[in-house]
């Protein structure tokens, strides 16, 4: 029998949790492919931290199934965490050590020899931009430093696959725009990368697919291109009105856009051609517009609603 | 859970090296404590108190309450460890998230964290010793034989307070502890005086409590005798030392693994 390239490096089938009577995971299914990078984005309380978790092995599922390089997770016991490396939601670096020490340790936890603990920790700190700082306590660094020292920390042992659990929540531009940098770089050496993320600019931007999800479930799944393409083909215009009043009361703009939908004091245009529609209201001073392409935001609110969630996980 | 999953691995060393790491960076107030307030309870209770006492059990108060004085703050060490800074490590600084993101399993944490009390109290009684030697309040040729005495009792107390800090919801919860088994086993337990000089009752009551093994082993050890009963009150200290292991590890498995 020939030998079956299996290609999907992550594979998530029917994955069912629930904590008491709350359902968190309703069959999320998804396969990650190797060396590709896999958003999933979602709003708060959607099921993404739960699924991290899971992959990890360290919360039980009530039905489902993980495989990781084509082997059961469940049957992998903490081996699998051997091969992975997690760069958590909120930065659990030890307060009491410096840089280089928190290194130290957490590469003595995977059980790794001192000589490959050091060698891997000065490269490590050379690649996220941290040479400088390996004998520094923690609380000196600013906090886009301590989210690339957690990242550095989470390839100390050299993982197949990295899982991010929202990297760069809470950062400044400047502090993302380096960690994304540094994900890409990761991904073309061929690591393979989940991230769950809120920001669709990041999934975007780092993603070779996207899955949206929402109350334990994917909704859908796809490049953010095609994404894109298949639930809002076409441009976006947002009307308002100077004085805050309802744009468009008569609903003028219905015989020009394919769909819109009113938020607040904004009216959302989506269409292939919105031309006729601009003419209209780009003449009146009492309106104030805004025409962009369609982006994964537009899906992901689309797909999800425009509900507020608190945080509940 | 599989209970070979209960059964910790090469990991705990690896957490018992990361705590030692942290200790050893505040060594001077660490040791400091170590030092000083064992002096000043001898000072206080032996030469004070022990003016007014002078002989107990056959031997000077000074001598009595050394080794009382060790007994008690291997429990009082191994117990603050396992209970506030451990308490800190799971919650506030999510040191036990960070390690469970690695091949470390709950019962390497948990032993790690075990051992690491009873190292603790080593370090705590090993100052005492020196210091009470001063006094020649400690003295003979078996000190070197409390040395695995103490590490027992410290692994007792470490496991019995990470029973505790399983169950806690915030730092709070552990005066309920302290005020009902600590305390009590301070007072009660033959650190002050000898057990016998209890109502019949409260000394079968006492036979309960790990401290009153942990005396019993450490007072003659430390002052030139060889103890009776060894295998029993060692067999009390290890029971508890097994079971209260068990208890922690099912109690912080469910609470970390959910």
């Amino acid at each position: 029998m020939a030998p079956v390239v299996n290609l999907a490096f992550l594979e998530l089938r029917a994955l069912h949790k629930h904590y008491g009577g709350r359902e968190v995971l309703r069959g999320v299914d998804f396969v990650v492919a190797v060396g590709e990078c896999f958003a999933l984005v979602g709003p708060n309380g959607a099921g993404k931290s739960t699924t991290v978790r899971a992959i990890q092995g360290l919360t039980p599922t009530d039905g489902g199934e993980i495989r990781i390089g084509g082997r059961v997770l469940a049957e992998m016991g903490r081996a699998a965490r051997a091969d992975m490396g997690v760069v958590p939601q909120t930065d659990n670096l030890d307060p009491d050590f410096t840089v280089q020490e928190n290194l130290w340790t957490y590469g003595r936890y995977f059980g790794l020899p001192k000589a490959l603990i050091r060698q891997r920790s000065a490269e490590l700190l050379e690649f996220m931009a941290l040479s400088g700082y390996a004998a520094q306590p923690i609380h000196s660094l600013s906090g886009g430093m301590q989210r690339r020292l957690t990242i550095a920390r989470a390839l100390i042992n050299a993982p197949k696959l990295l899982l991010l659990d929202e990297p760069t929540t809470g950062l400044d531009p400047q502090a993302r725009h380096l960690i994304w940098q540094r994900l890409r770089e990761l991904r073309r050496q061929g690591t393979t990368l989940l991230l769950t993320t809120h920001y669709m600019d990041e999934a975007e931007r780092l993603a070779d697919r996207v899955g949206i999800i929402d109350h334990g479930q994917i909704l859908a799944e796809d490049s953010p291109r095609g994404l894109i393409a298949t639930h809002i083909p076409g441009g976006v215009v947002e009307l308002r009105r100077m004085d805050g009043a309802l744009p468009d009361p008569q609903d003028l703009h219905r015989q020009w856009v394919s769909a819109s939908e009113r938020v607040g004091d904004t009216l959302i245009c989506y269409g292939a051609d919105l031309s006729p529609l601009l003419t209209h209201f780009a003449e009146d001073p009492a309106y104030r517009w805004l025409q962009r392409p369609a982006s994964l935001e537009d899906v992901f609110l689309h797909l999800t609603g425009r509900d507020l969630r608190e945080e509940s996980e | 859970m599989p209970m070979g999953e209960a059964l910790p691995g090469p990991g705990a060393l690896a957490v018992l090296q990361r705590n030692f790491g942290v200790w050893r960076k505040l060594l001077v107030p660490s040791m400091l404590g170590n030092f000083g307030d064992p002096l000043l309870y001898l000072l206080a209770l032996g030469y004070g108190l022990g003016h007014f006492i002078g002989r107990m059990d056959g031997m000077p108060y000074i001598t009595f309450i050394a080794s009382g004085i060790v007994a008690s703050s291997v429990m009082n060490t191994a117990s603050f460890e396992g209970l506030y800074s451990a308490f800190a490590r799971m919650s506030a600084q999510r040191t036990y998230a960070a390690m469970l993101a690695t091949p470390l399993r709950v019962s390497d944490i948990l032993a790690g964290e075990v051992l690491w009390c009873a190292v603790k109290g080593l370090i705590s009684a090993v100052a005492i010793i020196i210091v009470a030697s001063f006094f020649g309040a400690i003295q003979g040729p078996w000190v070197f034989l409390a040395l695995p005495v103490i590490l027992l009792a410290g692994l007792s107390f470490g496991g019995l307070a990470l029973v505790m800090t399983a169950l806690a919801r915030s730092y709070d919860f552990f005066m309920y502890y302290f005020t009902l088994a600590v305390t009590p086993m301070f007072l009660f337990c033959g650190v002050f005086y000898p057990l016998h000089s209890l109502p019949p009752f409260a000394q079968q009551l006492a036979q309960v409590l790990p401290l009153t093994h942990a005396v019993a082993l450490l007072r003659p050890l430390l002052t030139g005798h060889l103890p009776h009963e060894v295998l029993y009150h060692a067999g009390v200290l290890l029971l508890y030392t097994l079971v209260a292991y068990g208890f922690a590890w099912r109690l912080l498995s469910r609470r970390l693994l959910r």
